[in-house]
């Protein structure tokens, strides 16, 4: 009886169990294997060879490594900036202010339009002959600081980080405010009475409750900041020199430009480690956060 | 009543018989269609157009199917190349690396039967350098049976265009543009004075500075050194090759490119061009056509890229710009490859070059065409592509000496540091290939 009843269960997750093997096991298992080879993604020839591919990323191939640093920089511009700003947005629009849901509107455009769009809008402002930005820059008295943004190596990886900042802090401010608005009002009226101030009441309620979504946050940011890239392609390609470039990009020129198929699969394979190891960190972080609060 | 029932059946027979005499005559054969995949946005109606004449014709439907851009194309062709899904025409983007798989993976027909019948009348159309990019010749590295795998569609150069109405602000004759690279600098600095901008090109996309890299190793070095190098007989590092890449920190320095021309996409730099935004722009010849469409009134000259050494003649880039493979495993291969001779043909190849403004790939179909186009016909015999040299350079090399002639531009590398940073990658690749051969013979 109990057998059957243990497989009548088992037969429930049946379809979802079949349905991720073939859409996420399989082809994990096949892109692992693919990295295993040489081979030029047309050749009925596959040359295999064994962990080559995985060896040559981690001890030779300078440039993959250089685009995890932009990557990580991208990120960290992410977390602190972009997460900030959008918890400070959200804190504001938790209030009662007026226009409340006219700014929760405004907040959550950029999240929405095309990376494309965005990163060509962009592009021309910070344009370094006929951008909006260096025009600013004259009028307001700063000619000396007016440059080409995106063609020069001191500026570029941040221009286009902080505008991938502005692409996605919409997405943040968004879980921020459902996360503020799930916090029970009569702890701030409890504290109120107890003769708690704005400060303590943020830093003891506030904070401590936020947590688990501060987490969720930071870990959705990671993981989607370290695989952005439309972005960057529409701002700057990747250039100038390697100076933009980041590990999806090195994927596809590793496909598109070289045709080393299994080389590409192999640096798939390691990034997506590289993240899964992030992600623990974070959560073990969390966890970790938890129990202090 | 036997011979009743006998009449019955006879009429029976009869009548079954005029029945499926009619259903016979009914039942038509379902016409054959011929599907070709492309990229070319700008020929889309043109190539439309020819498909209906060509159903009119012969009854034969041709669909063409637009995949754009040709990054996007180029991963549908292989795609579908994997999948066993190609159409019965279609094109190979890419290197001559590339071209070879396909064929070896047995997705392109073998064409020089074909070519050659009737006494090589259908090879007889085409200009040999646009047939070229599609012939592998005997030995070749890439281990192909040597033949025609290629129909060209059109031809192109890519060479250097000039303003002419800034060529008169700077005092200059718009007739006579620079020879020389000294002639070039001295341009570059008036151009400084005025304030404009000087030359403008795609050179985010890394094989647009390949191809001005080339034009001038060419000219400094000959082929044959270059071949060498690619070999790995010559070293990177050579003092020919550092004057290659001085040449780019030259033309930085004087003023003569455009601020911020390595994030520029060649789309970009043709907006910019056609705007009157830069006095110069390295462009190939499908840019007529993109011009006329931004700016109808620019006036422009076309110029080889300046001379910058007497050793060696000049070369650019060039031969066939577009052209269409036949599936080797089509059901309707037969018709693919008639419709191709029919493309070809000189009405066909002046209909697309009229509407299109691109070089055709029948030599003599090159009458009454655009006058700009024909400054950039003339220079056809001059022409070289990689896709000829029988060898190809790493990617990863190829990749670092454009990326390191970017950092020579924006100010971060001198030449002798990209050059020394290239021969590094070149050795650990030329290391790499030798283990993978002795893998190979081990096995």
């Amino acid at each position: 009886m109990r057998i059957k009843l243990t497989l009548q269960n088992y037969l429930f997750i049946l379809p979802a169990l079949i349905i991720f093997s073939i859409f996420y096991i399989y082809p994990f298992y096949k892109v692992f294997q693919l990295g295993l080879y040489e081979w030029d993604g047309i050749s009925p020839v596959k040359l295999f060879v064994g962990l080559a591919n995985f060896k040559e990323i981690i001890f030779e191939d300078k440039i993959w490594w250089r685009s995890m640093l932009n990557a990580a920089y991208i990120t960290f511009i992410a977390l602190t900036f972009q997460n900030t700003l959008a918890f400070c947005l959200a804190l504001a629009c938790d209030r009662e202010i007026r226009l409340r849901n006219f700014y929760r509107t405004i907040f959550f455009i950029p999240p929405v339009l095309s990376e494309v769009v965005v990163g060509l809008v962009w592009q021309w402002i910070l344009d370094g002959n006929y951008g909006i930005l260096n025009s600013w820059l004259i009028k307001l008295g700063f000619p000396h600081l007016v440059r080409n943004w995106l063609s020069d190596p001191r500026t570029a990886l941040n221009c286009v980080a902080i505008v991938h900042s502005w692409k996605g802090f919409g997405w943040g401010f968004l879980i921020f405010l459902a996360g503020l608005q799930t916090i029970p009002r009569e702890l701030y009226e409890a504290a109120k009475v107890d003769g708690a101030d704005a400060w303590q009441m943020f830093r003891n309620i506030t904070i401590p409750l936020m947590i688990p979504v501060m987490m969720l946050v930071a870990i959705l940011t990671v993981l989607g900041t370290m695989q952005a890239f439309v972005l960057i392609i529409a701002m700057t390609g990747g250039g100038p020199a390697y100076h933009t470039e980041v590990p999806v990009l090195r994927i596809l020129a590793s496909m598109r430009g070289s045709s080393r198929f299994g080389y590409a699969c192999a640096q798939g394979i390691s990034f997506g480690i590289i993240l899964v190891i992030i992600s623990f960190i974070q959560y073990r972080f969390s966890q970790k956060a938890r129990q202090i609060y | 009543m036997f011979r009743k029932f006998k009449i019955i059946n006879i009429l029976l027979i009869l009548s079954l018989g005029i029945l499926s005499c009619d259903r016979e005559q009914e039942v038509k054969q379902p016409p054959k269609v011929v599907t070709v995949w492309h990229w070319m946005t700008d020929r889309k109606d043109a190539f439309a157009e020819l498909a209906q004449q060509y159903e009119k014709k012969t009854g034969i439907k041709v669909n063409f199917e637009l995949y754009a851009p040709s990054d996007a194309y180029t991963q549908k062709v292989r795609a579908a190349a994997q999948g066993d899904t190609l159409p019965d025409i279609f094109g190979i983007l890419g290197e001559m690396r590339d071209f070879a798989s396909f064929i070896k993976a047995g997705y392109v027909e073998d064409l020089t039967e074909e070519m050659n019948k009737d006494n090589g009348r259908w090879r007889n159309y085409f200009f040999k350098k646009a047939l070229e990019v599609n012939e592998f010749t005997l030995d070749n590295i890439y281990g192909v049976r040597p033949g025609i795998y290629g129909v060209p569609i059109d031809i192109m150069t890519i060479q250097m265009l000039y303003n002419k109405r800034f060529f008169r602000e700077l005092g200059l004759d718009p007739e006579q543009p620079p020879q020389d690279f000294d002639e070039f600098i001295n341009i570059g600095k008036r151009i400084k004075e005025r304030g404009l901008q000087g030359m403008v090109s795609g050179w985010a996309e890394l094989w647009m500075i390949d191809c001005l890299a080339n034009n001038f190793a060419f000219n400094i070095m000959g082929k044959d050194k270059v071949i060498k190098t690619i070999k790995g007989e010559i070293p990177y590092t050579d003092p020919d090759w550092i004057k290659v890449l001085t040449l780019f920190k030259r033309m930085q320095d004087e003023g003569l490119l455009y601020n911020g021309i390595v994030t520029f996409i060649n789309k970009t730099a043709e907006q910019l061009f056609a705007n009157e935004k830069a006095v110069f722009a390295f462009n190939g010849s499908w840019c007529v056509n993109v011009y006329k469409g931004m700016n109808p009134n620019l006036d422009y000259g076309v110029m080889l890229p300046p001379k910058v050494s007497d050793n060696y003649p000049r070369s650019i880039w060039g031969g066939a710009g577009s052209s269409f493979m036949v599936n080797a495993k089509s059901n309707v291969k037969k018709e693919a490859i008639e419709f191709l001779k029919w493309l070809t043909e000189k009405e066909q190849q002046i209909f697309l070059s009229k509407t299109t403004f691109n070089l055709p790939a029948n030599k003599d179909s090159v009458i009454d065409i655009h006058p700009r186009l024909a400054e950039f016909a003339d220079d056809i015999e001059i022409t070289t592509h990689p896709r000829l040299w029988g060898i190809s350079e790493f990617p990863r090399v190829i990749e670092a000496f454009d990326k390191g002639i970017q950092s020579i531009i924006i100010g971060e590398k001198t030449p002798q540091e990209v050059a020394e940073e290239v021969q590094e990658i070149k050795e650990r690749e030329l290391n790499k290939k030798k283990l993978s051969r002795s893998k190979l013979v081990g096995e």
